[in-house]
């Protein structure tokens, strides 16, 4: 129960020099890689790997949670500066980044995205530090009931959120769902959709590529078309004045991180759902529960900082489910699993008792790591925000460039390429006509998961669609569902029947 | 400048290089060595036993020096391992992937038609045999094999058996066990072992037949329980568990642990990784893995490997025609 002694005997090896240095080393490193688009926590967790036999296992744990982190932390600068979202974490993100950056208050943006993330992280750590092994018992309560049920609630916060055009909205959903079904099928292995035999769509379509497509090579047609010669992205700069200024204005923001917190870490302990529902969650509520719903999606600085705080709090939330059952939440978590039974440590119920030193140093360097990375963050914003005043014709081509690296480099295969080519011009015209976007991608990631324990719940309770409203934990998830598909429609309901009583004529 | 600098890392790779030679790591018959990382294709999601011993080979390798290149793990597991043996033939002749294998190896391309002839790869060594433990929940009133049938049979064919996708090893078993007690069970897939063990814990499904090392966390927290073993003899880790056999049902089933290679991998490569291998299964690491984990090594490499891949097949194709026509 001595859980503060525990963690100090933790501080005491964290705090080291050496481990100190290797968390700057990390965060920084991690940074970097998060901010590039097609290179995430995973590549840079697996290059590294190996370095850390050298080292105990309580630095080689600290150098991956601090690289982890720093990716984290870096997602949101090239969804902010760019519009590209690197990781599907950091989607909701560009949502309101994006028209950030394009009124040249990117700086801001960044600020932003680096406290909320470290607001984020840090109450994570804090309910990680208190709650670990109580929490663990919930995770195992989550089935295929109950994650078809989250899934399906993140799915209806965005559909409340597209706010402007539902029907659009629902249509994107739909097209993301059924490009989502694309490859090999999860339990009885046919291959599905094809297209006669194309041996690259035996492994579906990835996020990335769709991501990189609609949003990299997207935005740039789209930017070349309008803005002619002109450059759309205003040139930004950043004074220390602006930056002490963004800092201040951070604090009116309690509120929406706070919930985006609590929100990201419970939603991030589930196993199989993660940070890409929590952000969106988070979004949703934060315009939901806004003064000025309206101002978000055109550039509302409380739409940057619910998102990164919610996926922040979720990387932190899916370690527990690592250590304390052993099943990685995530690609990264699953290759620090490895690198923990290479250490001769067993994740699992027993390694809280078995292994304190390992377990508390590790949790106590999650705090100095997110010290280090918004520290690192905000001192390297400036350089990011520089980075946007190149004239456009110069970016345009290196966004290109790194739309077609970063989609080729992951898998390695031109099939790929191709098919970033074929979503850029798709994700082009779909802008033209006003559909949004990010539901289409979003449906990519959250359909797989969505399908599986559909059908996974289904075949357990031989076709008994009842099972999904008979589970308490489901049920409840399920109402609060409806709840949030219902919101807008009452909303546009509302708003129709007013406009019919001002101009009857209509 | 420059010149210094190559010249002194030239030094120091060769320096590095005769270390590894006296520490008796392997040296293949030709000069050939990764020139880039290689990619370790796993069958399977993450988290399973399959997952989590083809992670635990990579950082032996790594820890070990027994690669001049990082290894780097990658699952693909969908459609019980289709996505990954396809993968594999996209990539014939290329000297930097292996693919680490399962059953499902046999299974999946009996089962679809995915286009892939298994013959075709490149066998390069089976590393160990693993065993298979029927599972169920510690708070189960189950405690025997018959315990276990009588409750199937009184569910009414509404038992829920968790597994890790029709046709992979765990459901060839689970068949086994409805032809020999005459069961009909509700088979639920998941996408790994690891997913497996943790729903038969958290009570979504009634029992498993996990690998041991898949459950062994879960077992030592007192949080599932060994009902019968599918071995020849009892396993060390578990010497309450009575076999199969012992209660006089004789189902004895395997999982191989194997590494194979595209089609047409250069021979240089196939020697590099063989000898990698070799060396792998000799390390204290390894012995002692095997033993707790209740894993059986046995080293089988090149046309052996071969014939006992073929061997398997013929045994797998007939299991699933009994499925087959059982479900029929």
């Amino acid at each position: 129960m001595d859980v503060l002694a525990l963690l100090a005997d933790g501080f005491a090896t964290s705090l080291s020099p050496v481990n100190l240095m290797i968390v700057i080393i990390g965060v920084t490193a991690g940074l970097f890689i998060g901010a590039m688009p097609g290179l995430g926590s995973v590549n840079g967790v697996a290059i590294v790997l190996p370095l850390t036999f050298i080292v105990p296992p309580s630095s080689a744990i600290i150098l991956l949670a601090a690289i982890y982190y720093g990716a984290m932390y870096g997602g949101a600068v090239s969804s902010v500066l760019l519009g590209i979202p690197g990781a599907s974490t950091a989607v909701a993100t560009t949502f309101d980044g994006r028209p950030m950056a394009q009124q040249g208050k990117a700086g801001l943006a960044l600020i932003a995205a680096a406290v909320a993330s470290f607001v984020g992280g840090t109450i994570s750590v804090v309910l990680f530090t208190l709650f670990a092994a109580p929490l663990a018992d919930l995770a195992l309560a989550f089935g295929p009931a109950e994650e078809f049920a989250l899934v399906l609630l993140a799915f209806t916060t965005f559909v409340g959120l597209g706010g402007d055009d539902i029907l659009k909205t629902i249509v994107m959903i739909c097209l993301g769902l059924v490009l989502s079904t694309v490859g090999l099928d999860l339990i009885s292995g046919q291959p599905r959709l094809i297209f006669g035999d194309m041996p690259g769509f035996y492994s579906g379509i990835s996020f990335l590529v769709l991501a990189i497509g609609v949003y990299g090579v997207g935005e740039v047609l789209h930017t070349i078309e309008t803005s002619k010669s002109a450059p759309a992205v205003t040139p930004a700069r950043l004074t220390f004045r602006e930056l002490a200024d963004g800092l201040r204005r951070m604090n009116r923001l309690w509120k929406t991180m706070s919930i985006g917190s609590f929100l990201g870490f419970f939603v991030g302990m589930l196993p199989a759902a993660g940070a890409t529902p929590a952000s969106l969650m988070a979004y949703g509520i934060a315009k939901t529960t806004s003064r000025e719903p309206e101002s978000f999606g055109k550039g509302n600085i409380e739409g940057v900082a619910a998102p990164e705080t919610a996926n922040n709090a979720a990387s932190t939330g899916s370690l527990l489910p690592m250590l304390t059952l052993g099943i990685p939440g995530s690609p990264t978590t699953a290759l620090l699993l490895g690198g923990m039974v290479m250490w001769g440590l067993v994740p699992g119920p027993m390694l809280f008792i078995e292994q304190p030193d390992f377990v508390w140093g590790l949790i106590s360097s999650l705090y100095t790591a997110n010290f280090a990375a918004v520290a690192i963050n905000l001192a390297l914003i400036p350089l990011f925000v520089w980075a946007l005043r190149m004239p456009f014709t110069v970016l345009c081509a290196m966004v290109l460039v790194l739309c077609i690296v970063g989609g080729f480099a992951p898998s390695q295969k031109m099939h790929d390429v191709w098919l970033i080519a074929g979503f850029g011009i798709a994700g082009y015209l779909l802008r033209k006509a006003d559909y949004p976007l990010a539901p289409l991608v979003l449906a990519l990631v959250l359909g797989p998961l969505m399908e599986k324990s559909f059908r996974q719940t289904l075949i357990a309770e031989q076709g008994d669609m009842m099972a999904f409203v008979e589970r308490p934990l489901s049920a409840t998830f399920i109402a609060i569902a409806v709840l949030f598909f219902l919101l807008p429609l009452i909303k546009v309901w509302r708003a129709r029947s007013g406009k019919a009583a001002i101009s009857p004529a209509e | 400048m420059i010149n210094i600098f190559t010249r002194r890392s030239a030094m120091a790779l060769a320096a590095s290089a005769a270390i590894a030679v006296t520490a008796g790591a392997p040296v293949a018959a030709a000069d050939w060595k990764p020139q880039k990382p290689v990619e370790m294709v796993i069958m399977a999601g993450q988290g399973g036993g399959a997952d989590r011993l083809a992670r635990l080979f990579q950082s032996i390798i790594q820890k070990e020096n027994l690669s001049s290149m990082p290894i780097l793990p990658v699952n693909k597991g969908g459609g019980s391992g289709a996505e990954a043996l396809r993968y594999l033939k996209d990539n014939e002749g290329d000297a930097h992937k292996i693919m680490a294998t399962l059953n499902s190896y046999y299974t999946t391309p009996l089962r679809t038609d995915i286009g892939v002839d298994i013959t075709e790869y490149t066998p390069i060594a089976r590393m160990a045999l693993d065993t298979f433990v029927l599972w169920v929940n510690a708070d189960s009133d189950i405690q025997t094999l018959d315990d276990w049938v009588a409750a199937v049979r009184a569910s009414g064919g509404e038992w829920k058996m968790g597994g890790t996708g029709t046709g992979q090893e765990d459901s060839l078993l689970t068949a086994m066990l409805e032809e020999e007690f005459d069961l009909d069970i509700t088979y639920v897939p998941f996408k790994g072992g690891g997913d497996v063990a943790k729903n038969l814990v958290g009570g979504h499904i009634d029992s498993t037949v996990n690998n041991p090392s898949e459950q062994m966390g879960f077992y030592n927290a007192g949080k599932s329980r060994p009902i019968v073993a599918f071995t020849p003899e009892r396993i060390a880790a578990f010497p309450d568990t009575p076999t199969a056999g012992e209660e006089g049902h004789d189902i004895v089933y395997w999982m191989q642990r194997s590494f194979v290679g595209p089609k047409d991998m250069p021979a240089e490569a196939v020697a590099y990784y063989t000898a990698m291998f070799e060396a792998l299964s000799e390390t204290e690491e390894w012995k002692t893995y095997t033993e707790e984990k209740a894993l059986m090594a046995d080293f089988l490499t090149g046309d052996a490997l071969q014939a006992y891949f073929l061997e398997e097949r013929a045994k797998h194709a007939d299991i699933l025609q009994i499925m087959d026509e059982g479900s029929s």
